[in-house]
């Protein structure tokens, strides 16, 4: 994107067992991803509370990835569901804030897949940088 | 007891022990048609005669159903019983001419032809009943019948049509003595016994010559006792008693501590694959059904030998039969190249027959498995690089008549080949078990994604698993071949007994805050692993922390802030977000 030369900030939360890895493998394989992505560990995506992705948007975060196992490869059986079950209220509820659905996201990367979180990040950045910076203090003023 | 006179020998037997019985048991021959010790006497063929002398009076007794008496004066080799010996054998003679044992006993009885008329020359029944017998008291199928009465008298089963109660056991031909009854005639050579590929097995067997425990089993699938609750026959032969029809399988609780997952692998099933022919052509063989015909111990004695009974002059082993194909399973089966070499030397070991060896690549790549290949290729097993595409029988050419044809692109000479041969054996893919899923359930073991129960880490903790205590050992995780197997399955019962008594508790793991859990029990429902359980008396969640594992499911779900996770606290947590977004 060459117009606005908007770099957006997203936070990720990686789980430690399939994406971390896979986050690693990436880096050994030498692959190439934008560096918008500041990645926390996490044990499970079910460990992810709701309120870390609103904190993440409240302090200036214009996109938020959470990042689990594959469904039924969960390295604690089920975790990964939870998340699922909670994301999907969590982005009823941010819409309704006026926050775009597509700066919050799901997504499955296991550890052998190195590429893959390249690519989802790849994805996230550019779609994130498409609509453009979060105006945090115009949610805040028009629904707080 | 009851004492008596056998052949010039005060005798003492048991009360009810017949002559027949008596006489075999002191190394005397009464020659007999119709006994056979696992039935009642009968005294059918009337060949047991012997002389009998009682309170002083002369008789001829059938042997084999006449019980010994007190004071009996008994002759097995008299005048008198040998002339009726005689007499009898001549008119089973004329009966059934057929008969060979009859030829052989008139032989040794000095007699040339029977002096009675003959109906039929091909007749080889003697009327002994020993097959209705076998087929009422032991069998217990009741399928055949004597007919008929006076000189139509026969065995047949009701009104001569193929009875629904035969259960081809073949137990009346077994016992046939004249051979009259043959099991083709019966029922069009169907045989019950055809459990292992490529031939005719027992019901009670060694399950394969290197099984441990090496004992026999009784096939409940081909057994006569689970068909009809008859026979049982094993039972009765067996000394030690043994054996035991009334057993029935039942689950057995055992507590243990660890468990070691070796629940193996199977077979593609490569009859789904049409263009291989398996099943359609006679001569196309699954590695298993080959390896099965190379052994020893194999329904040919280890010969390699097509259906047709000879000896094959050229093969194909087409390696990767579902493996390394995106249409089955994208994986290497790894076992797969060298057994087929293998193959190939026993078949260049045994026969003069060409091999030619079907591959897209060949992963020799264990301890002496490249010098094999060398090897291979020195003793001139043709290697084509190429996947076979199909095996046919339809012949283009005069040389392909009546052979099977395996199509395939040599990718190394850059041309389609059609190689004409006379058996093909298919090595198909290793692929996890049926149950596969169930089991890794059991366990709390995820699967990989070709469908293999999954390691905890593929190069840090290859025994593994992610539920503590529970291991991996052989083709349960992956395909591999022996050397690895037996590496692995060392290394997880090392790994067993290296645990000790102790339990290592997950570092980071949940916390419940008594003063501030409201006892909701909303973590009870989240935790995967049954660590979190309600005190009644103090109306609060508390966490069993050598079940927890710290997954932290708990902590995102609880309402109260009640339960945190050591080193990833909410707060620990929103620090880390607040850093990444300065």
């Amino acid at each position: 994107m060459q117009d606005s030369g908007f770099e957006p900030k997203l936070v990720g939360f990686l789980c430690r067992w399939c994406t971390y890895q896979g986050a690693d493998l990436a880096g050994t394989s030498r692959i190439e991803y934008p560096p918008n992505l500041i990645p926390i560990r996490v044990m499970c995506s079910g460990r992810v509370d709701s309120s870390f992705v609103i904190d993440a948007f409240s302090r200036g975060a214009d996109g938020v990835i959470i990042f689990g196992c594959h469904p039924g490869d969960c390295h604690y059986q089920e975790g990964n569901y939870k998340a699922l079950r909670r994301y999907t209220l969590l982005v009823k509820m941010l819409e309704q804030f006026g926050i775009e659905k597509e700066r919050i996201r799901l997504d499955w990367v296991s550890a052998s897949e190195g590429e893959r979180f390249t690519e989802v990040v790849k994805e996230a950045t550019a779609q994130i940088k498409k609509l453009g910076p979060l105006n945090w203090q115009k949610v805040k003023e028009t629904y707080i | 007891m009851v004492k008596a006179i056998l052949d010039k020998q005060s005798i003492e037997v048991e009360e009810g022990t017949t002559i027949l019985e008596a006489a075999t048991e002191r190394g005397i021959t009464i020659p007999t048609l119709c006994y056979h010790p696992l039935l009642e006497p009968y005294s059918a063929c009337r060949i047991c005669m012997v002389e009998v002398e009682e309170r002083g009076k002369k008789d001829l007794r059938t042997a084999c159903n006449t019980a010994i008496t007190e004071g009996m004066v008994i002759e097995t080799s008299s005048e008198n019983a040998i002339r009726a010996r005689r007499m009898n054998l001549e008119l089973l003679m004329a009966q059934a001419p057929g008969a060979e044992v009859l030829k052989e006993m008139a032989f040794e009885m000095g007699i040339t032809k029977s002096r009675f008329p003959v109906t039929d020359e091909t007749e080889k029944c003697i009327l002994c009943g020993l097959c209705v017998r076998v087929c009422e008291d032991v069998v217990g199928a009741h399928a055949i019948s004597f007919v008929n009465r006076g000189a139509d008298r026969c065995v047949s089963t009701p009104y001569g049509e193929s009875s629904e109660f035969c259960i081809s056991c073949g137990a009346c031909a077994y016992f046939c003595p004249t051979g009259s009854i043959s099991l083709e005639e019966l029922t069009g050579a169907k045989i019950v016994h055809t459990e292992l590929p490529l031939g005719p097995s027992t019901a009670v067997r060694v399950p394969f010559m290197q099984s441990i425990p090496n004992v026999p089993f009784i096939d409940a699938e081909a057994c006569i006792n689970f068909k009809t609750d008859g026979c049982k026959l094993c039972e009765k032969v067996c000394e030690p008693q043994a054996i035991n029809h009334e057993m029935k399988d039942e689950f057995i609780e055992v507590d243990i501590g660890t468990a070691i997952i070796a629940t193996g692998y199977e077979l593609l099933d490569v009859s789904d694959m049409q263009n291989y022919g398996y099943g359609r052509f006679d001569n196309v063989l699954s590695a298993l059904e080959f390896e099965h015909l190379c052994n020893a111990g194999g329904p040919t004695g280890g010969k390699i030998l097509l259906k047709n009974g000879e000896s094959p002059q050229s093969l194909a082993i087409i390696h990767c039969v579902g493996s390394r194909d995106k249409n089955y399973k994208r994986y290497c089966s790894r076992i797969c190249c060298m057994y087929a070499m293998k193959f190939a030397h026993l078949v260049k070991e045994k026969t003069d027959a060409d091999v030619f060896e079907f591959y897209i690549d060949i992963r020799s790549f264990g301890k002496g498995y490249e010098e094999f290949y060398n090897r291979m290729l020195e003793e001139r097993v043709n290697f084509i690089r190429g996947k076979a595409a199909e095996v046919s029988n339809a012949a283009m050419v005069p040389e392909e008549e009546g052979k099977l044809v395996v199509r395939c692109e040599d990718t190394l000479a850059g041309f389609i080949r059609r190689i004409p041969v006379d058996m093909v054996i298919l090595c198909p893919a290793v692929v996890p078990r049926e149950d596969v899923s169930e089991v890794g359930k059991l366990f709390g073991v995820t699967l990989s994604e070709d469908g293999f129960l999954k390691e905890l880490h593929p190069k840090l903790a290859p025994l593994s698993t992610s539920s503590d205590g529970i291991f991996l050992a052989g083709t349960c995780q992956s395909p591999k071949d022996i050397p690895d197997t037996v590496a692995q399955g060392a290394g997880a019962a090392g790994a067993v007994l290296s645990l000790g008594d102790a339990v290592y508790l997950e570092p980071i793991n949940s916390v419940i805050d008594e003063e501030k859990c409201v006892g909701c029990r909303i973590c009870i429902g989240v935790c995967a692993y049954d660590a979190i359980f309600f005190d009644d008396e103090k109306k609060v969640s508390k966490i069993e922390e050598t079940l927890c594992k710290g997954c932290g499911a708990c902590v995102a779900a609880c309402p109260s802030g009640a339960s945190t996770q050591n080193g990833f606290t909410d707060a620990q947590l929103l620090a880390e977000v607040e850093g990444a977004l300065i």
